[in-house]
């Protein structure tokens, strides 16, 4: 196992035009950990998340994956691309592919795998997200939950050794946050090297290894999850945390 | 009318062919087909630059549509009757002239209908399918072109239906297609142009009911298949 981080931020900024998204983020992951990323909304969590695979620019610093900077001008930004999973809020299934197709695309079109062998791969992925019977099936025929695990199955389909959650259970039914949720604890369990924005708390105390807490477009707090629930260091983390526990608190003031 | 059919059915349909060119309704079919094959692959080579991150595709095709979209398909056809000779040093026969102003004018037309279908998809797509790894072309090929072309399927049929009855336009630079044709026999009937011309609108009628009725069967069946982008959110 090498030594050098999976992802490393240096001092990243980036602005939509004069609002400053991310305030000079340096960072790093480690291969194998799991890293929740949680903050109040417009924080910067997802321009976080989606600037590690090139989805949002940056204008200033450098992120490094496995040590390559993946923010130069390079050529093979898709070659870098197909090893880093991510998976979207809103699905982003393709419509007009059933779930097997929409599995096999990149795989067969990037990896240049045959059709036989891409199936196999997608049909254990699919049969370990518990969808195998819905192979066939199309996005519009799928619940929300369904459609969150296979647009998961896509991402795994491409064996990354990394991969991106932006608030994957935010879009979905409370009855289906479980179901989601499961599957990614088990990516976790497995050693896979997760990064995920998400609200789910509960998630977040059982299976990161560490909670970064982002606001106003900069990383506020880094800590175990332990420690972070029981004694967040930074007042608006504090802040944070009383919000989500008592809903209603911030209407009464 | 019976005499007009039996006297002249011939003479509609091919024109002076074997005496002399080939004409009349065979000669629109051919100009039809023919102008809808060339049309829809400059219309979609257009829409595609239309939507395209580089200024120095984009900027020239954007303003080469909005010339053509801002002039009528007439003006277009004497561009290219009495312009294209004085810059190539020799005239062109009316059918490639033709031709290539229908082509040039539906592709301009088809080409915002490509760019529209391509623009009215979740921006998630693109994305979607350029985070797995798929390059902008195979991106654009196997995931945003497919659903955008079905769902413009209404638009671009209509715009080709168009096609075949600006056809006829090909009479005012002498194309002896079937509206030049109708009018000629009009000249030598003189007493029957009701008849006559009437058998010119059920012509195109037939033509371009045709080609609607296959597009709606298409669709009927495309639209078997779920399309809408599908996340019930």
């Amino acid at each position: 196992m090498s030594e050098l981080p999976i992802v490393e931020f240096r001092a990243v900024n980036k602005w939509y035009g004069r609002y400053h998204a991310l305030v000079d983020v340096s960072e790093t992951v480690q291969r194998g950990e799991v890293v929740v990323v949680c903050g109040p909304s417009g924080s910067g969590k997802s321009t976080f998340i989606r600037t590690i695979n090139r989805l949002e620019p940056i204008d200033s610093g450098t992120i490094l994956l496995d040590g390559r900077d993946i923010h130069r001008a390079v050529s093979d930004v898709d070659e870098f691309r197909s090893g880093i999973g991510f998976v979207f809020q809103q699905f982003n299934l393709f419509p007009h592919l059933n779930v097997l197709d929409n599995c096999m695309l990149a795989p067969m079109s990037v990896r240049k795998l045959g059709a036989a062998e891409a199936k196999d791969r997608v049909m254990t992925l699919l049969d370990r997200v518990g969808l195998a019977h819905k192979a066939t099936a199309f996005p519009a025929e799928l619940s929300g939950g369904q459609q969150q695990r296979v647009a998961i199955a896509r991402a795994l389909a491409m064996e990354p050794p990394l991969i991106l959650f932006d608030e994957p259970t935010s879009a979905l039914d409370p009855e289906m946050v479980g179901e989601v949720l499961t599957v990614i604890r088990d990516l976790a369990h497995r050693g896979m090297t997760l990064i995920c924005v998400t609200h789910e708390m509960g998630f977040a105390r059982e299976v990161a290894d560490r909670i970064l807490f982002m606001d106003h477009g900069a990383v506020l707090e880094r800590a175990t999850p332990s420690e972070f629930f029981r004694q967040p260091a930074h007042p608006r983390a504090r802040q944070f945390l009383a919000d989500i526990r008592s809903p209603f608190a911030p209407a009464m003031r | 009318m019976i005499d007009l059919l039996q006297n002249y059915w011939l003479y509609f349909l091919l024109g002076q062919y074997p005496e002399g060119p080939l004409g009349g309704l065979t000669l629109t079919i051919l100009l039809s087909v023919s102008a809808l094959l060339l049309a829809s692959p400059v219309g979609l080579l257009l829409g595609l630059a239309r939507v395209s991150q580089h200024r120095a595709l984009r900027w020239p095709v954007t303003a080469l549509i909005f010339v053509v979209r801002g002039s009528p398909l007439l003006m277009v056809i004497f561009w290219a009757y009495f312009f294209l000779p004085s810059v190539t040093g020799q005239q062109t026969d009316q059918f490639p002239t033709m031709l290539i102003a229908l082509a040039i004018f539906n592709g301009a037309y088809l080409a915002e209908i490509v760019r529209a279908g391509i623009q009215a998809l979740p921006r998630g797509q693109m994305e979607s399918a350029r985070a797995l790894g798929l390059s902008y072309t195979t991106a654009m090929r196997r995931v945003i072109l497919p659903q955008a072309l079905r769902n413009s399927l209404p638009s671009l049929v209509n715009q080709l239906v168009t096609t075949i009855k600006e056809t006829s336009l090909g009479y005012i630079i002498g194309l002896a297609e079937v509206s030049f044709i109708a009018s000629q026999i009009n000249i030598q009937v003189l007493t029957m142009p009701v008849q006559v011309y009437g058998v010119l609108a059920l012509t195109y009628f037939v033509l371009c009911f045709g080609l609607s009725r296959i597009a709606y069967a298409l669709e009927r069946r495309l639209a078997r298949r779920p399309i809408s982008s599908g996340a019930p959110v």
